[in-house]
């Protein structure tokens, strides 16, 4: 009895795993941390110099160690011979995780209803686990500022690194306020206005703009004198703005939009950053002189205007770095932010340089952010925010072989991935 | 008085503008470059003689008198990039009146004013598939044009020598269009697959009804009545017959199946599966089938049908033996289809040649035109690109695009304003911040205002 006890326990062993099997085919491979040494690798800090046969050692979500000869300890190695390190890009404005499907409102949480909702926070929004989140940092695109859009204030924008499964594991110490400055440029080709509905509608939002930023001070001015205000969101947000705790983030394109945006700006005395910035290489001397940095991109568009050399979009962020003006580089996307790479190669190839293109993703992001401490280089006491490729990540056929996120090893794989497993050869092919 | 001189300017650049009476051929001998003819390899060093908008002949220390030389040495020289999927220079995109319009002609509505075909040229393109939109379940006829900008006449762009095409299209956008906005078939991709296959058993019906007539009237004697000339009809008659090369927007793999299969009940073979997202599920099929596909190299995500996409669709279809190619569907993809072309080499990994060969030689059999374009062969048509740096590099950046021999774009006489025609009363140019591109949805946004504009940011 005891044997054939044994034997059916010995027939349920075997065939449990095979049960087991049928259910969950092959491992789930999730994100990590622990210690790491990658090692024999080319680093590429950005602001401390290029490191031959380097080694990063990551522990407790840090850069602990940058250099030669480290020894590992109880790390993992990851051998990185004849690869290179680079610390993760920024894109500086996106709707990545704000939106699913494009086409389909249900999925569209950028764009809220009204005019000014300054008081919107992309960060509640994001979603972290769209498919384009992985999809997007297998490029070594680690960190976007989530970006919502519509009104004249239509939210607060937030940066956020694409790991993590709540808001809070997601937000990287960054958050904004969005303002689309009135222009008086036509919106698109849509736009059938004429020249004087244009220049009417352009004095109109601008008279708009300005009262509402008069109320906002003043709500600002009662609140500082301790006055009891009616509960007033949207203002309590702007005047967050005006008391210098929150940036704003001046989305504006054309060049004589600029001009008047830099003027406001100085007029309010308002800590911000310039977005957009399209014609910004036609007014690139003003901006320098403001000390205003720009996020501007993509520059995979075409120009603003159809008399403007076919390379416009290309070279303004290198014609706006040269004036003097601290360039980030943005893909104004959300499922192809992984483009953010080959916007800069262009920038890069059309005047701006490798060099620079590479800091307008990484260091001059994290200090326009206010993050550069720990974040944007390569450096001892940095977040472990990196990725390992064979080459030059602008460079079109580069792969990216490992992704850390705040010293978390992701897995390089996404749902394009996985189909290209599953119908490279596909099974049954032709003939069943 | 300001605006009087500008007038003024703007109708003598309209009059002194050098009018090209015919197709301009030229000839040049490029020198010195490495030669991508994509189909025999790539030659180092090597020497390009053009004449009279043909290629010569391709070898080392070629000379030639009275022709303007080009020396290339450290360059890179590949044959003219060539756009299956495009709406450049059309004046209208889409007749979305009924399921079927097949009378419908794109060669009526070029415009050789458009800029986008000098910005495609400044990218190396020198032919671009204008198509129609893709609102029908079988759209119009679409034309093929090489990027000859600067003449005034919109048949000076045709390539003559091109096979007919036609747009065929599947999906959420003809049963958006029909379905839901005006509540006639299709508006699922049953009605889809039924308003096809109905309109081909008509068309044979028809094709009928005129060969009894014609037999008819063999006969002594006979005076048979003809029976009613229908455009229509007699477009699928000559799909049905193998005149036309059917070009079908297409994303999902059930779609695309159920398409084949239509083709093959009616004995077709002349068909091209555009953007095709999910070819890659599809892949065996359209190897054994069709004439391939033409795809987006990383578009997904703009609409329901684009979510389950992969980046390596273009690898896996090349990789299954499915003739590819990509193409832009826009006015700023077709600028930098060589950078759209490499990015099978970051997701697939795919050769030089192979990923070379996804916009040139392959869109070129894809278009019936690969006897005469798509690759550096001599004898073929001299649409020839010359790079600064290896075309698949995103540094690279293209200096000088040639149309049968003709340079049309040299980057360094580029001038500030390449545009061919100024609107007079135009005091201010108008600034487009949002570039809405010439895609497959153009013109049909009338019937959805109640939807917002926000469906039509991606609706390609």
């Amino acid at each position: 009895m005891k044997k054939f006890k044994s034997i059916i326990y010995l027939m349920a062993l075997l065939l449990f795993p095979m049960i087991a099997q049928a259910q969950f085919d092959g491992e789930f491979i999730k994100p990590r941390n622990g210690k790491f040494l990658l090692q024999n690798a080319t680093i590429v800090t950005v602001t401390k110099g290029t490191i031959q046969n380097g080694s990063v050692l990551i522990a407790n979500g840090k850069i602990e160690a940058v250099g030669q000869n480290i020894p590992a300890g109880d790390a993992e190695v990851i051998d990185c011979t004849g690869q290179f390190i680079y610390p993760g890009m920024f894109d500086g404005g996106s709707r990545l995780g704000l939106v699913e499907v494009n086409s389909l409102p249900e999925t569209q949480d950028f764009a809220e209803i009204g005019q000014v909702t300054p008081n919107m926070r992309a960060l509640v929004a994001v979603n972290p686990n769209s498919v384009a989140i992985p999809v997007t940092r297998v490029s070594g695109v680690t960190t976007t500022l989530a970006t919502p859009s519509g009104g004249l204030f239509p939210g607060t924008a937030a940066l956020i690194n694409l790991n993590g499964y709540t808001a809070d594991q997601m937000a990287a110490g960054f958050e904004g306020v969005i303002l689309n400055f009135p222009t008086s440029a036509r919106r698109s080709t849509w736009d059938r206005r004429s020249e004087e509905d244009v220049k009417r509608d352009a004095d109109r939002a601008q008279k708009n703009l300005n009262d509402i930023w008069e109320r906002a001070t003043k709500y600002h001015e009662m609140k500082t004198a301790k006055a009891e205000l009616q509960f007033y969101p949207e203002m309590e947000q702007l005047a967050k703005v005006i008391a210098g705790e929150l940036p704003l983030l001046v989305e504006v394109n054309a060049a004589g939009d600029i001009e008047v945006a830099i003027k406001w700006i100085k007029e309010k005395g308002v800590k911000a950053i310039l977005t957009g910035v399209a014609e910004g290489w036609r007014v690139a001397d003003k901006i320098a002189e403001s000390g205003l940095p720009v996020i501007t991109g993509p520059m995979l568009s075409i120009p603003t205007r159809q008399s403007d050399r076919f390379d416009a979009a290309y070279t303004n962020p290198g014609k706006m770095a040269k004036a003097g003006v601290k360039v980030v580089i943005r893909s104004n996307d959300a499922e192809n932010t992984r483009n953010l790479p080959f916007n800069a190669g262009f920038a890069a190839a059309y005047g701006m340089g490798k060099e620079e293109a590479l800091k307008a993703v990484t260091i001059n992001a994290a200090e326009v952010f206010g993050v550069a401490d720990r974040m944007g280089s390569i450096e001892a006491g940095k977040d472990a925010t990196l990725f390992v490729s064979s080459g030059d990540p602008f460079e079109t056929k580069t792969q990216i072989a490992h992704v850390f996120i705040d010293g978390y090893r992701v897995p390089m794989s996404n749902r394009h991935i996985k189909l290209y497993q599953e119908f490279l050869q596909r099974s049954p092919g032709l003939e069943k | 008085m300001k605006k009087l001189n500008s007038i003024i300017a703007a109708f003598l650049v309209i009059v002194w503008m050098p009018t090209m009476g015919q197709t301009q051929k030229g000839s040049v001998l490029i020198k010195n470059a490495t030669v991508l003819t994509v189909t025999q390899g790539t030659l180092e060093d090597t020497d390009i003689l053009v004449e009279n908008g043909i290629i010569k002949r391709i070898g080392k220390g070629l000379s030639a008198n009275n022709v303007t030389t080009i020396d290339a040495k450290g360059k890179y020289v590949m044959p003219g990039i060539i756009d299956a999927h495009s709406h450049v220079a059309l004046d209208a995109v889409n007749e979305a009146t009924a399921p079927i319009t097949s009378e419908v002609q794109m060669a009526d509505v070029v415009d050789p004013y458009d800029i986008g075909l000098y910005r495609a040229l400044a990218g190396g393109v020198t032919i671009s598939h204008a198509m129609h939109g893709s609102a029908n379940a079988i759209g119009g006829q679409n034309i093929t044009l090489k990027h000859r900008y600067g003449t005034f006449d919109p048949e000076d762009l045709f390539m003559k020598e091109a096979p007919r095409t036609i747009k065929f299209a599947l999906g959420e956008n003809p049963t958006r269009v029909h379905g839901r906005g005006k509540n006639i078939q299709p508006r699922t991709r049953m009605g889809v697959e039924a308003v096809i296959r109905n309109g081909f058993n008509e068309a044979l019906q028809y094709k009928k009804t005129w060969e009894t007539y014609n037999s008819a009237l063999k006969q002594k004697g006979a005076t048979p009545i003809p029976p009613k000339y229908d455009e229509r009809l007699q477009t699928l008659v000559d799909i049905l017959d193998g005149k036309v090369i059917i070009h079908c927007h297409s994303y999902r793999a059930d779609e695309i199946y159920a398409l084949i299969n239509t083709c093959r009940d009616f004995g077709i073979t002349n068909i091209v599966f555009s953007h095709v997202n999910e070819g890659f599920k599809v892949a065996p099929e359209l190897a054994e089938y069709t004439m391939g596909a033409s795809v987006f190299a990383d578009w997904w995500a703009y609409k329901f049908e684009v979510y389950y996409s992969t980046a390596y669709n273009a690898a896996i279809l090349t990789e299954n033996n499915v003739i590819t190619s990509i193409n832009s569907d826009s006015g700023e993809l077709i600028r930098h289809l060589y950078h759209e072309a490499a990015k099978t080499q970051r997701y697939g990994q795919l050769s030089d040649d192979q990923a070379l060969a996804l916009i040139t030689i392959n869109p070129a059999k894809q278009l019936g035109i690969s006897d005469k374009v798509g690759s550096i062969e001599e004898g073929k048509q001299a649409d020839l690109v010359i790079f600064e740096g290896h075309p698949l590099s995103v540094y690279a950046i293209p200096q000088m695009t040639f149309v049968d021999g003709v340079k049309y774009f040299d980057i360094n006489d580029d001038q500030d304003d390449m545009r061919l025609r100024v609107s007079a009363n135009e005091t201010v140019e108008p600034i487009f911040l949002k570039e809405h591109d010439h895609n497959c949805m153009h013109g049909v946004d009338f019937f959805f205002n109640n939807f917002g504009r926000s469906l039509f940011q991606h609706s390609h």
